[in-house]
């Protein structure tokens, strides 16, 4: 296997692929967003709502590739229980990463587990699998009223 | 295992891409030929000599390079024609074969709108909640969408030949084609299961209950010989580019009696009789269905894409690929973990194979495959329904054309195992 397929498949993507962490939706979700990647199938289902501590929770289900599928655990395993000036650290640092066409520096505290999908930046078919878990709870955040703010920098 | 019929090494130089390596100093091992084939030097060639000596636009203009250029560009169509033993005058250019389906599906809608107007059109092209438009479950998303488009816009119902596990159509639904049924568009070889399909039968069926029917032979005329009058349909629909023609150029064949009939799908320049500010008059087939100026350069590199074919020998192309298909399905078929998608057998059956490996989504197979230098498609090949039908998100699917051997095969297969180890599946 090349360097390149290595680094897009780390062990801790590949971990979070055969054992998901926080699968399943939530029973009472405020907001909750289907995404389905076209081009391949994939598909995951986001659901959220908040807490009297304005604290977040997410579930999720879906099925496809490793990417997709370990994108959705990591984001759900990252983000369960966190304040909104980390969701929105979190979902501004990881669009970032998926644009950098693999010359990112990945934001440790803002993405965990997260920092794992570098290497997959430089595969222009693999972002969108990525993507689609953060595209889908950033559309159930909005269905549920949620906002964050945009404008706050990431602790770096 | 060298070929039988094809000296593959040596066809192998008349494509330029095929020497390129990939992902760092991988050699190139293509088998996505059913999305889109490869072009030889004689193409490629094609399209540039006409662009250094003849280029103009057909049909107009009154100088030496219209002349030629039009020239060129009537010669390819009759080239063409004579390939699939039909008349010039019968086959239209198209886009893509597509464009060349939804000029079916859109001689339907606009006969009904301008009969809603009081227009004059053929009673046969009106569409009502009454009629019906069969399909098959197996179509290409190219040869489905129009047609529930159609309906959505007319009210008629779509049907549909369902299929059988083993990848087949399930020849007792053929009742679903009956009186109310106006049109019937089936595939000829399915592009995601690699079955041919017994379509004389069905276009048969939909003549006797008077139903227009159309084959899309996009995956078929590549690859095998095909006489379009012996499919029994109506209209054949095709695209250049998976037969070592250009991108930008599609092809539908006619029964002239038929195209005749047919109201114009894109409208404008160069397919008009006669123009007024108060309305127009048509030409007659097939200008009538190529509005504006045509990819002459397409229509070009095709002309020598068919006779590369007819040098090589189309019969001795799919005797090749037969041979190369029941390889890769033993191949496959004995491989722990692998399960084909579609026929299992080479009989009555394409090189398009699809397949799925246990606990291993296509996109990842495709990945490894990829690294490795292996182009295959991974997804649901523009044939949702069909995956939904056997149950599975997406396939991973290997396609093969002249240019491909058993070494192919063999890179695929060691690239699964490659993958089942990688993800601990094996």
């Amino acid at each position: 296997m090349s360097d390149n397929v290595e680094a897009l498949y780390q062990e801790i993507i590949l971990d979070h692929y055969k054992h998901p962490r926080g699968a399943g939706l939530l029973d009472n979700a405020a907001g909750e967003s289907f995404q389905v990647n076209p081009t391949c199938g994939d598909e995951v289902t986001v659901g959220v709502r908040l807490d009297e501590n304005d604290h977040l929770h997410v579930g999720y289900e879906g099925q496809g590739c490793s990417i997709s599928q370990a994108s959705a655990s990591v984001m759900t395993e990252l983000l369960e229980d966190a304040t909104l000036d980390r969701v929105a650290d979190a979902e501004r640092a990881f669009h970032e990463l998926m644009h950098s066409k693999g010359a990112g520096e990945p934001n440790e505290d803002a993405l965990g587990d997260g920092i794992a999908f570098a290497g997959v930046s430089k595969y222009p078919a693999r972002i969108k699998c990525a993507l689609l878990p953060w595209v889908a709870l950033q559309d159930a955040r909005l269905k549920a009223g949620i906002e964050i703010d945009q404008s706050t920098t990431p602790d770096a | 295992m060298v070929s039988t019929v094809l000296d593959v090494s040596r066809l192998r130089k008349d494509f330029p891409i095929l020497e390129r390596t990939v992902r760092g100093d991988r050699p190139l091992v293509y088998l996505d030929s059913a999305a889109t084939s490869q072009k030889p030097f004689a193409v490629l060639d094609a399209e540039r000599a006409y662009y250094e000596t003849s280029n103009a636009a057909v049909h107009r203009g009154a100088h030496q390079l219209a002349e030629e250029a039009t020239d060129a560009y009537e010669s390819a169509r009759a080239a063409i024609a004579g390939f699939v033993g039909a008349h010039a005058e019968d086959i239209v250019f198209t886009k893509n074969a597509t464009e060349s389906l939804n000029l079916a599906a859109y001689a339907f809608s606009n006969a009904t709108a301008k009969a809603a107007q009081g227009g004059v059109v053929d009673p046969r092209l009106v569409l009502t909640p009454e009629s019906s438009v069969v399909v098959t479950e197996m179509e290409h998303h190219a040869n489905l969408i129009p047609w529930q488009e159609l309906c959505a816009k007319t009210g008629a119902q779509l049907r549909w030949i369902g299929l059988t596990e083993d990848g087949r159509l399930d020849m007792d639904q053929l009742s679903v084609i009956d009186e109310t049924t106006a049109v019937v568009s089936i595939v000829h070889q399915s592009n995601i299961l690699g079955t041919i399909n017994p379509v004389r039968s069905i276009m048969d069926r939909a003549r006797d209950v008077g139903a227009l029917g159309v084959v899309d032979a996009c995956q078929s005329i590549p690859h095998m010989r095909v006489n379009v009058d012996d499919l029994g349909a109506d209209l054949v629909t095709w695209s250049g580019h998976k037969m070592l023609g250009p991108t930008g150029i599609g092809l539908l064949w006619g029964r002239s009696e038929v195209l005749d009939r047919l109201p114009p799908f894109l409208t404008g320049g160069s397919m008009i009789e006669s123009v007024t500010m108060e309305g127009s008059t048509f030409a007659p087939p097939p200008q009538r269905f190529e509005a504006g100026v045509p990819m002459v350069a397409q229509a070009v590199g095709l002309e020598a894409a068919v006779r590369y074919l007819e040098s090589v020998g189309i019969e001795s192309i799919e005797q090749h690929e037969h041979e190369l298909t029941a390889y890769a399905l033993t191949t496959l078929s004995h491989m722990p973990g692998v399960r084909i998608i579609g026929p299992e057998s080479s009989v009555d059956r394409g090189s398009a194979i699809s397949f799925v490996v246990d606990g291993l989504h296509p996109h990842d197979v495709g990945q490894v495959l990829d690294d490795r230098g292996v182009a295959v498609r991974v997804g649901h090949h523009c044939a949702w329904p069909t995956c939904r039908r056997y149950g599975v998100p997406a396939t991973t699917r290997l396609s093969t054309y002249l240019y491909n051997d058993t070494d192919d095969i063999d890179a695929a297969a060691a690239g699964i195992r490659a993958a089942q180890e990688f993800f601990g599946v094996a």
